[in-house]
């Protein structure tokens, strides 16, 4: 279906006493990893009318993967970039997905997410976690960063929060279930974690 | 007093690694924010924990 972006602004907004799409149309939002997290939280971006995403991920998309992340079987194979930019395009044709085929580690992750005004961490592996936050808040004085921790198994989702640890840093999870503990992942309890994550640059955005 | 994680402690002085340790973390899985700034990995071993410092060490875990 074709649609004016005017038309797309207007039922962002709808039901709400104050423009979101104007505001959301002139973030800049990095998301460091396109798994679980990472895709979730750019398809939420991108409803609420994200202007500029900058989506990073190394991977391919994988039949693992379909258990909690926004792909569907003919992904499969794909990029995850690439993958994630068709499915955001299907959203929200007028938010701009920038690409980058690379793994982000504590030096690269300047440059990749430079003119981010928030990055959400978006990352399985823990010490890649802390790698980019350590990485990312020395080397940028100005940028928010949202991480998750803590989202395995199932249940519980009432246990996941977003904490304030500094002005530009938040943590959302229940900052304790680890996947090597061999809880798995679902959907349902990582979806929860993204939310809150993107609840969260929502927020950020629609009070600067 | 400093305050660790929102708990105030009498840090004695002691250094960010071996609150770490305390704490059960691993120094490769954590950030550490002293009084709202991030501390380079590389000055954990030689940071001492000063009375009214607000640290927060935050450990990762894995999922995603």
């Amino acid at each position: 279906m074709e649609i004016t972006e005017e038309e797309f602004a207007r039922a962002v907004n709808s039901r709400s006493k104050f423009p979101i799409y104007e505001k959301m149309k002139g973030a800049v939002i990095g998301v460091a990893g396109l798994g679980g997290l990472g895709s979730n939280i750019a398809c939420a971006l991108a409803r609420s009318g994200a202007g500029t995403l900058i989506a990073a991920d190394f991977d391919e998309v994988e039949l693992s993967n379909i258990n909690r992340q926004m792909y569907t079987l003919k992904h499969i194979g794909m990029k995850k970039t690439q993958a994630i930019k068709e499915i955001i395009s299907e959203i929200n044709p007028f938010c701009k997905v920038i690409t980058h085929d690379i793994f982000i580690d504590g030096q690269n992750c300047a440059e990749i997410f430079n003119g981010c005004e928030i990055v959400c961490e978006a990352f399985d592996n823990a010490e890649s976690k802390a790698a980019l936050v350590n990485g990312l808040l020395l080397s940028n004085k100005e940028v928010k960063l949202i991480s998750g921790s803590g989202m395995a198994g199932f249940g519980r989702a009432n246990d996941i929060t977003t904490k304030t640890v500094s002005e530009r840093f938040f943590v959302c999870g229940d900052m304790k279930t680890d996947v090597s503990d061999g809880e798995g992942l679902s959907a349902s309890r990582v979806m929860v974690c993204a939310g809150h994550q993107a609840s969260k640059a929502v927020e950020l955005i629609l009070n600067r | 007093m400093a305050k660790i994680n929102g708990e105030e402690i009498n840090a004695k002085n002691a250094l960010v690694i071996d609150f770490i340790k305390e704490k059960g973390y691993s120094a490769e899985r954590v950030a550490v924010m002293i009084n709202g700034e991030i501390l380079p990995k590389a000055d954990y071993a030689a940071t001492r924990i000063s009375d009214s410092d607000e640290v927060e060490i935050v450990g990762f875990v894995g999922g995603g």
